[in-house]
C-alpha cells in the first residue's frame, strides 16, 4: 500500500487539485460577479447619492470605525453591527447622525463610548448615507433580528 | 548551521520576539477595555490598540516566515544564500516601516494618519487588518519582492528539494495574494469579495504551505526519518488544504450580499477543512514515534508537536464549530469569531514560528545542535503556560459567544449588543486573568534565551534502536 502509494502521485494531486479547484473557484467568483448588481444596492451609487455615500465609505475608512465595529458582520467585535443600524434606528440618518454628534468628547466612565470625531455636518450625512446604502443590500436575510 | 549566510534569519526572529511582546501587550489593553471601558480612553481607543494588537501579529509572523525561509533555504538548497546583504538591508527596511506604522497608530488620530500618508491618492487604509498607510503596503510590496527574488535565486542555483519548492509556492502566493489589499472599490460587497482574497487565501491558503514546509523541515532534522516519507505527506497535507481551502472561502460569502449558494459551497468545502490538520497531527505524532534517535532539541520537538495538535483544535476543530453556514447565521461577527481566531492563529502559526525559532536559534548562536537542559527547561514551561492559556482564552470567548448569540440573536426577545455585553462580562474577566497567564508565559520564552547560557548543551543521546 505505501509503496503502491508513490510521492510523484501526491505531487500530481497537489497540482491537479489546486489548478482544478482554483478553477472552480474563479467560475464560481465569475457567475457572482454577474448576480451582484441585483443584489449589492448598486443603483445607490451610481443614484444622486452616489458621491454622497462614496465620501462616507471614506470618511468610514480613514476613521478605522471597522476597529470597534461590525459591518455586515465583519469587524471588530467591541461594538454593535452597523450594517443595519439605518434600520435599527428607525429608518432614519437623522437619528444616526444625532448619535455620532452627541459622542461625549471624555467618554464616559467606567464604560466603552464612542469617540468624539468632531465631523462636520457634510460629512455626518456622508456617513448616514453610506450607512443606509448598506442596510439595503441583500444580505440573505442576515442578521437575524433588527439587534445585528 | 552549515552555512554562513543563515545567520541573516537570527536578526528576523529576534525583532519577531520582540513584536510578539508588543502583541500582547496591547492585547491585554484591549481584553482589559472589554470590561473597563474607558481604560486609557480618549487617548489610545479601543480600534488603535486592536490595530497594533493585530498588526503586530501579522508583521512578525511575517518576520518569522522571512527568517524561516532564510534558514532553512540555503541548507535545503545546500548553497549560501544568493544575497545576505539584500536580506540584511530588507530586514531594516521592514522593521523600520513597522515601527513607523505603530508609532503613527499611537500618536496621531487615524484620520490624520491617512492624511499625513496620502491616503486619498490611493484609498487602501481602514479595512480590517489591512490599516496600514498606502505607502507602508507599497514598501511591504517591495520588501516581499526583493525577498523572493534572494529565495527564488538561492533555489535555483541549489538542490531543488520539495520542502524548498513548497515554501516558494507559499511565499509567492503571499505576495501575490497581497496584491487584492489595493483593490478597494467604493461596492461595498466588491470590496468585501476581494478582502478575503488577501485574508482568507493567506491564512487558510499558502500560509498554510509555509506552515508545512517548516514543519516538515524541524521534523526531518529533530526525527531523522525518511525525507522522502515526509515529503509525500506534505504534499498530501497540502494538497488537501488547497482543494478544501480555496472553495472554502465561500464561508465568508453567506451574509455581505453574495448568491445564497455560497452556503452550499463554503459550508461543504470548509467543513472539509480540518481534514489536512488531522493528518497533520497524526503525521507529525507518527514521525517523532519512528525517530531514528533521540533529539537533543527537545523543546523543539515539543513545539512541533504542539502546532500540529493546537493547529488541528483551533483551525480544525473550532473553525468547524461555525462555519455550516445554519449556524454561521446565528455566530457571525460574535466572540465565537474570537475565539476561534485567537486558537487558530495561535496553534497554526505562532506556534509554528516558535518551532523554528527553537530549532534554529541555538545553531544561529553557536550551539552544535540544542540549547542547555536549563534553557530547555525554561522553554518548556513556557510553552505549557502559554498554550493552556490560550485554551482558557478560547473557551472562555466561546463562552461568550454562545451567550451572546442566544441572548443577541436567538432568544425569544433579543436584545441590545451593549445590554448582552454587561452580561457576559465575566467572561471577559476571565479571559484577561488567562491573559495575564500568557503574558508570564511570554516573559518565561523570553527568559529562556538568557539562562543556562554557560551551561553545556543538552546531549545527543545514541540511538535507541
Amino acid at each position: 500500500m505505501a509503496q503502491a502509494f508513490t510521492k510523484t502521485m501526491a505531487r500530481n494531486i497537489f497540482y491537479g487539485g489546486t489548478a482544478f479547484f482554483f478553477l472552480l473557484f474563479l467560475a464560481l467568483t465569475f457567475d457572482s460577479m454577474g448576480q451582484l448588481p441585483s443584489r449589492d444596492n448598486r443603483a445607490a451609487l451610481e443614484g444622486e447619492m452616489g458621491p454622497k455615500i462614496a465620501l462616507g465609505k471614506v470618511i468610514w475608512e480613514e476613521n478605522d470605525c471597522i476597529g470597534c465595529h461590525t459591518l455586515l458582520g465583519e469587524g471588530a467585535y467591541f461594538a454593535p453591527e452597523l450594517g443595519n443600524v439605518y434600520t435599527r434606528f428607525g429608518n432614519s440618518t437623522e437619528a444616526i447622525k444625532g448619535f455620532i454628534a452627541s459622542r461625549p468628547a471624555e467618554g464616559i466612565p467606567g464604560r466603552r463610548s464612542m469617540p468624539q470625531f468632531n465631523f462636520t455636518d457634510e460629512e455626518l450625512e456622508a456617513l448616514a448615507q453610506f450607512l443606509k446604502y448598506v442596510s439595503e443590500i441583500n444580505t440573505a436575510g442576515w442578521p437575524p433580528n433588527t439587534q445585528g | 548551521m552549515s552555512y554562513q549566510s543563515q545567520s541573516v534569519a537570527k536578526l528576523y526572529f529576534i525583532a519577531a520576539i520582540a513584536l510578539f511582546a508588543a502583541q500582547i501587550l496591547f492585547g491585554l489593553i484591549i481584553g482589559l477595555q472589554y470590561v473597563v471601558g474607558d481604560f486609557l480612553f480618549p487617548h489610545i481607543p479601543f480600534n488603535v490598540a486592536r490595530m497594533v494588537h493585530t498588526n503586530a501579529l501579522i508583521v512578525w509572523l511575517l518576520m518569522a516566515f522571512m527568517g524561516a525561509a532564510y534558514y532553512l533555504v540555503p541548507e535545503e538548497s545546500e548553497t549560501e544564500l544568493f544575497s545576505p546583504m539584500l536580506a540584511n538591508l530588507m530586514f531594516w527596511i521592514f522593521l523600520v516601516a513597522a515601527g513607523l506604522t505603530v508609532a503613527g497608530y499611537l500618536l496621531v488620530p487615524y484620520s490624520t494618519l491617512a492624511e499625513m500618508t496620502g491616503n486619498s491618492l490611493l484609498p487602501t487604509m481602514g479595512r480590517e487588518f489591512l490599516e496600514q498607510p498606502t505607502i507602508v503596503k507599497l514598501g511591504i510590496v517591495v520588501v516581499a519582492l526583493a525577498f523572493l527574488f534572494n529565495i527564488g535565486m538561492t533555489i535555483l542555483k541549489g538542490r531543488k528539494t520539495v520542502i524548498n519548492l513548497v515554501m516558494l509556492i507559499g511565499l509567492v502566493g503571499l505576495a501575490v495574494f497581497f496584491l487584492f489589499a489595493f483593490y478597494n472599490p467604493t461596492n461595498v460587497v466588491l470590496d468585501k469579495f476581494f478582502w478575503w482574497w488577501t485574508v482568507h487565501l493567506w491564512v487558510e491558503g499558502v500560509w498554510e504551505l509555509i506552515l508545512g514546509s517548516i514543519l516538515a523541515f524541524v521534523l526531518i532534522k529533530v526525527t531523522g526519518v525518511d525525507r522522502e516519507v515526509i515529503e509525500k505527506w506534505l504534499y498530501i497535507i497540502i494538497a488537501m488544504t488547497l482543494i478544501t481551502g480555496i472553495v472554502g472561502t465561500g464561508h465568508h460569502y453567506f451574509w455581505i450580499g453574495t448568491p445564497e449558494y455560497w452556503q452550499w459551497w463554503g459550508s461543504i468545502f470548509s467543513a472539509m477543512e480540518p481534514i489536512p490538520f488531522f493528518m497533520m497531527t497524526v503525521v507529525a505524532f507518527n514521525m517523532v514515534n519512528k525517530r531514528r534517535r533521540e533529539p537533543p532539541h527537545k523543546a523543539a520537538t515539543l513545539w512541533a508537536l504542539g502546532t500540529a495538535v493546537m493547529a488541528f483544535l483551533g483551525a480544525g476543530v473550532w473553525g468547524f464549530l461555525h462555519t455550516l453556514s445554519p449556524v454561521n447565521y446565528y455566530t457571525h461577527g460574535t466572540q465565537i469569531t474570537a475565539a476561534h481566531g485567537h486558537m487558530a492563529f495561535y496553534g497554526a502559526y505562532v506556534m509554528i514560528s516558535l518551532t523554528i525559532i527553537s530549532y534554529a536559534m541555538p545553531l544561529l548562536r553557536g550551539r552544535n545542535a540544542a540549547n542547555s537542559n536549563k534553557s530547555q527547561v525554561w522553554e518548556m514551561w513556557s510553552f505549557w503556560l502559554m498554550t493552556i492559556a490560550i485554551v482558557f482564552i478560547t473557551l472562555f470567548l466561546t463562552g461568550a459567544g454562545i451567550l451572546q448569540s442566544y441572548l443577541q440573536r436567538v432568544a425569544e426577545n433579543p436584545q441590545p449588543f451593549m445590554v448582552v455585553q454587561d452580561q457576559i462580562a465575566l467572561f471577559y474577566w476571565l479571559r484577561e486573568i488567562a491573559g495575564v497567564m500568557f503574558l508570564i508565559g511570554l516573559i518565561v520564552y523570553i527568559a529562556s534565551f538568557f539562562v543556562g547560557q554557560d551551561e553545556p548543551e543538552a546531549t545527543i543521546a545514541t540511538a535507541n534502536d
